[in-house]
């Protein structure tokens, strides 16, 4: 049977002044982290200064969107939903949701890809979310 | 400066209810207070140093003018339930320095009564950095301990089984307990049958949603000497908060390996010493964890630590939360961190119930963690002895 991944609604998040290129990349369709260039370090969530040597060199870059599952829970009490954590092929490791596929089926080390979400609902539309979701490993 | 005898823990009260619908939070604040204070001797005119967290409304401002209190040092230090332990350290400190000689520690609240439980989402506040990040996937109390029980399990091969010896070990101390909210024993297999709440947590990995509240009164060695109480001092403490760090989280740790080796060289022991400990259990992975990132035991072998009862008091090597914790007992405010004091001064004591106390109980360890095992907590740890 499993237990297939259904819509969910999803809070709309905040639009802080310093994120809004990420928030507009997502609209596209786009993953943006940023990254260092005193340190060369990539980090997640996104800020003005770098949290590994603050130098205020820190430039948005887009993501691959592919990385892998580094854990994840199941969410069994009310309708399912799986929180996550993926480590992107670029370092960070960022919260996330698993999405379009059997919430069984999940596993820890899984190649996912990203795909995005809008929160919020029809009456109210909300920021695109970036989740993630298996990829076909044939 | 150190606060290794800087100052004793002098009154101890944690509420009796479980569930109070007809009380306010300040109330339930005002009652601890008043609770403590006699159990120490003291009277609200001796209190000259105030400490509460985020469960106090309205802050120290409100809390000093509800309590009547006149007062010349304030602390409301909030890192969620281990909030309380540190606030012991800071009292310690404050009255190192002169600050204040008689602290009064506070914490309370309703969550039952007001339906609030560790399923449903977080609340959110405006401008906080991280959240826009977090708060459109779903992040609970629950869901966030698994996801570091998961990996966990992953790495160092921790089972479910395991997981739930913590638990058993809980109900065992909380039958013995007049006011827990939970009192039957149960078995590892009772654990494994409760449904599932988050992977791979079950409902009985949880710990309970209740009311109730505690206070602590924290005071200068000269008042404490000329108190008709046990005497405990305040050895050693640590804290310390953990966050994503930018990407490069491990969930597999807690900051407890921070603020435990601190506590430890401050006390001059070492976890081998330590009789009875309280170790914050909001799930049961949250203690397995802790017990690793102490020196409990080695990191990864927390699994085989806490099995086989290893954690019942007269049965094991290491008694722990033998009131039965937040799994049984309670978690005032969704925060159990002055709960864990308040036990482990009644060990030090002598004063727990018989079929549970510690003998000998000489040196104690307290740790919490507050806040989310998967995004941001707080640690704090303490260590109290019995002069």
């Amino acid at each position: 049977m499993g237990t297939i991944y259904q819509d969910r609604i999803m809070t709309i998040p905040e639009v802080h002044p310093e994120h809004k290129e990420y928030w507009d990349a997502a609209v596209e369709g786009k993953l943006l982290i940023k990254k260092c260039a005193s340190c060369g370090e990539f980090h997640y969530y996104p800020r003005v200064i770098c949290p590994h040597c603050h130098s205020d060199k820190t430039s948005w870059f887009e993501a691959k969107g592919t990385g892998h599952i580094y854990t994840y829970s199941v969410m069994r009490h009310g309708k399912p939903y799986a929180i996550a954590f993926v480590e992107l092929d670029e370092g960070p490791r960022m919260m996330t949701n698993i999405v379009d596929c059997d919430l069984d089926e999940i596993r820890i080390d899984q190649k996912v890809k990203v795909v995005f979400k809008q929160s919020g609902n029809q009456e109210n539309p909300g920021s695109f979310i970036a989740c993630f979701t298996p990829i076909e490993s044939d | 400066m150190s606060i290794k005898g800087a100052a004793y823990i002098a009154g101890a009260f944690e509420h009796p209810l479980r569930k109070a619908p007809d009380l306010s939070v300040a109330a339930i604040h005002a009652e601890c207070a008043r609770g403590a204070l006699a159990d120490a001797g003291l009277t609200f005119g001796d209190v000259d140093g105030y400490f509460c967290a985020g469960d106090a409304p309205g802050g120290v401002l409100s809390m000093v003018e509800y309590l009547g209190l006149k007062v010349r040092h304030l602390d409301g230090t909030d890192i969620g339930g281990s909030s309380y332990i540190a606030h012991v350290s800071h009292a310690a400190q404050a009255i190192a320095a002169g600050k204040c000689r008689v602290a009064l520690i506070t914490m309370g609240g309703r969550p039952r009564s007001e339906g609030r439980s560790g399923v449903k989402q977080k609340i959110v506040a405006a401008n906080v950095p991280d959240t826009p990040f977090e708060i459109p996937y779903g992040p609970t109390a629950v869901n966030e301990y698994a996801m570091a029980a998961m990996r966990h399990m992953h790495d160092y091969g921790t089972t479910s089984e395991q997981l739930a010896w913590i638990k058993v070990a809980a109900s065992h101390h909380a039958q013995y307990n007049p006011n827990a909210m939970l009192r039957d024993v149960v078995t590892v297999e009772e654990v494994l049958a409760s449904p599932m709440i988050a992977d791979p947590l079950h409902r009985l990995d949880c710990c309970v949603v209740s009311d109730g509240g505690g206070a602590l009164v924290v005071v200068h060695p000269d008042i404490a000497k000329n108190l008709n109480r046990p005497l405990v001092r305040v050895m050693g403490a640590g804290e310390a908060p953990k966050g994503l760090q930018g990407g490069k989280t491990n969930l597999t740790y807690s900051g407890a390996v921070w603020s435990g080796p601190k506590a430890f060289e401050e006390a001059g022991v070492t976890p081998q010493d330590i009789k009875y400990a309280s170790i914050y259990d909001s799930f049961t992975i949250t203690v397995l964890m802790q017990l690793e990132d102490l020196g409990f035991c080695e990191k990864g072998q927390g699994g085989k630590f806490v099995a086989d009862g290893n954690l019942i008091s007269g049965v094991g090597k290491l008694p722990i939360n033998t009131d039965g914790g937040g799994l049984n007992n309670n978690h005032p405010a969704s925060r159990g961190g002055i709960v864990k004091v308040i036990e482990a001064v009644r060990q030090l004591r002598g004063e727990t119930n018989p079929e549970v106390q510690v003998k000998n109980c000489d040196l104690a360890l307290v740790h919490g963690t507050g806040g989310g095992l998967s995004s941001r907590h707080g640690s704090a740890t303490l260590i109290l002895e019995r002069v």
